[in-house]
């Protein structure tokens, strides 16, 4: 577990040392971000959007019983931006982004690609994670703000349009208790979480074992650690910044 | 490719080149290594054969520093590899060039791109010569106008052939060869070691070739060495190790199970 951690440490260093020192060069990275950030955006809407529509339905109905459902809106909103748009979107990269990088680097590691980057004079690290740690940073955050702005409408059609709470006090409500904080709290976790789904599926992928399964194997340990850490840091992340809310609003 | 070309001679054979002294390595709890000993000459052609899992390939990486060893230690040139640090080793291995058992091209780039890699990271040549010499190179090992194919599209004997092109691309003093012929049809293995004497003489290059293929190490060696159980058993010219008196080199070499079929089985 100690050798693990010092392993995962180092390897982090190591991808962190080639953001300065060699700075990835835009014919690897583009087509890294074309798969990373482009083709994920359709499921990432897919996602966003019904997970804002079950969320209405769920709120108004538990809200109607109490006769508060006009603040579906601030309840519904602050959920998707703050706690679930980003953790739903950085899920869903985990699964089709980080198990993809994981698979690609483990075959790259039992088919001896990466030796052979060794032997050509690359650090198989600075070449090969450094890219998709900083496309999945810059990219994560961004597809957050699409699942948090699908999400949002989504709760908005349902809240408003099927269950006809009205507009005015939906907006009005959200817009009392809905504060900026709130906005950057949930983009300040989507760069943690994309960062962390860069460097846990790379090392993943360069720790397979030999063979399909151990490829397999590597994928899988990939998605569960990327999965684990998303779920854990966003409750520590949380902790964090309400108590930092507190102290700096108090 | 059709006349065969004989190994050139070694110009300086007591020097070692490649210095391989008193490794050990272990995996786990197996010890794969057990002290080995051997020395490479400048401008020979030293094929290490052995059984399939002996610690063939695990050898040759060490003398690349891919792996290291946990006791013993490798030199290169004066340089020694095994303690060596990373960064370092990447200027050390500009002078290697390493042919790997399974090709390892990068199978998301083009031939060109494969076998450009190395001038780019270490040649500061402009597109022009880069493409010149990708060009040499891939005409060199008969694949020229492949450039734009993908390694999808080759046969396993085209890519071995990009792999050596890939390997001399920045004409290296040694050149590494892990089971060259490997999986390939006899035509094709035959092809291959026409081509790495073709390579050998053309360079002038220093070879360690890693094989249990006999006909392609009595071919292509100047000399040969057994690994067997982790050590080194005979070296010799492929004359002293046809007429061996050593009972595990003989039988190695004229491929007979003997007792092994029992332990194989059990």
């Amino acid at each position: 577990m100690v050798g693990a951690a010092g392993r995962f440490t180092i390897f982090t260093g190591q991808t962190f040392s080639g953001v300065t020192t060699e700075p990835p060069q835009a014919r690897v990275i583009v087509p890294l971000m074309t798969e990373i950030g482009l083709r994920s955006v359709g499921v990432v809407l897919a996602t966003g959007a019904f997970v804002g529509m079950v969320l209405a339905v769920q709120i108004y109905n538990q809200l109607h019983k109490m006769g508060a459902e006009a603040s579906a809106g601030p309840i519904i909103n602050l959920s998707i931006v703050a706690e679930l748009g980003p953790v739903l979107a950085a899920i869903i990269l985990a699964g089709r982004v980080g198990g993809a990088m994981a698979a690609e680097l483990g075959t790259m590691k039992v088919t001896e690609q990466i030796d052979a980057l060794r032997t050509l004079g690359a650090d198989p690290v600075v070449y090969l994670v450094t890219p998709r740690f900083i496309a999945c940073f810059l990219l994560v955050p961004i597809l957050t703000l699409y699942s948090d702005a699908i999400g949002v409408l989504g709760g908005y059609v349902m809240s408003v349009k099927f269950y006809g709470i009205s507009d005015h006090f939906y907006w009005e409500q959200t817009r009392q208790f809905l504060e900026m904080w709130d906005v950057f709290v949930g983009i300040a976790k989507s760069f943690f979480f994309g960062g962390a789904i860069g460097l846990i599926c790379c090392y993943k992928g360069f720790q397979a074992e030999q063979g399909a399964e151990g490829v397999g194997r590597a994928t899988t340990n990939a998605f569960v650690a990327a999965f684990i850490t998303i779920l854990v840091g966003n409750f520590f992340m949380s902790l964090f910044f309400n108590t930092l809310y507190n102290v700096i609003y108090a | 490719m059709t006349q065969t070309q004989q190994p050139a001679t070694p110009q300086r054979a007591p020097e070692g080149l490649i210095r391989i002294e008193k490794v050990w390595k272990k995996f786990g709890g197996q010890h794969v290594l057990k002290g080995v000993h051997l020395h490479v000459c400048r401008g020979e052609t030293l094929v290490i054969i052995g059984e399939s899992g002996c610690g063939k390939s695990v050898l040759l990486k060490h003398i690349i520093g891919l792996l290291r060893p946990d006791r013993g230690k490798v030199v290169f040139d004066h340089i020694e590899i095994s303690s060596t640090d990373e960064l370092d080793l990447a200027t050390v291995r500009r002078r290697f060039g390493m042919v790997f058992q399974l090709s390892a091209l990068f199978d998301s780039m083009t031939v060109r791109e494969n076998v450009a890699f190395g001038l780019h990271r270490h040649a500061n040549y402009g597109e022009d010569r880069v493409s010149q010499i990708v060009s040499e190179k891939l005409r060199l090992v008969g694949m020229a106008g492949a450039e734009d194919k993908m390694p999808a599209e080759l046969s396993g004997g085209m890519k071995k052939r990009v792999g050596i092109a890939r390997a001399i691309a920045l004409d290296p003093e040694v050149v590494l060869y892990d089971e060259p012929t490997t999986g390939l049809d006899p035509i094709m293995a035959d092809v291959i070691n026409e081509l790495i004497i073709r390579v050998q003489k053309s360079q002038n290059t220093t070879s360690v070739v890693v094989t249990h293929d006999m006909k392609s190490a009595y071919k292509i060696g100047t000399r040969i060495a057994m690994l067997h159980k982790g050590k080194i058993v005979q070296v010799g010219t492929p004359e002293e190790i046809q007429n061996t008196d050593n009972p595990v080199v003989a039988q190695f070499i004229r491929g007979e199970a003997r007792e092994r079929i029992e332990e194989s089985l059990a």
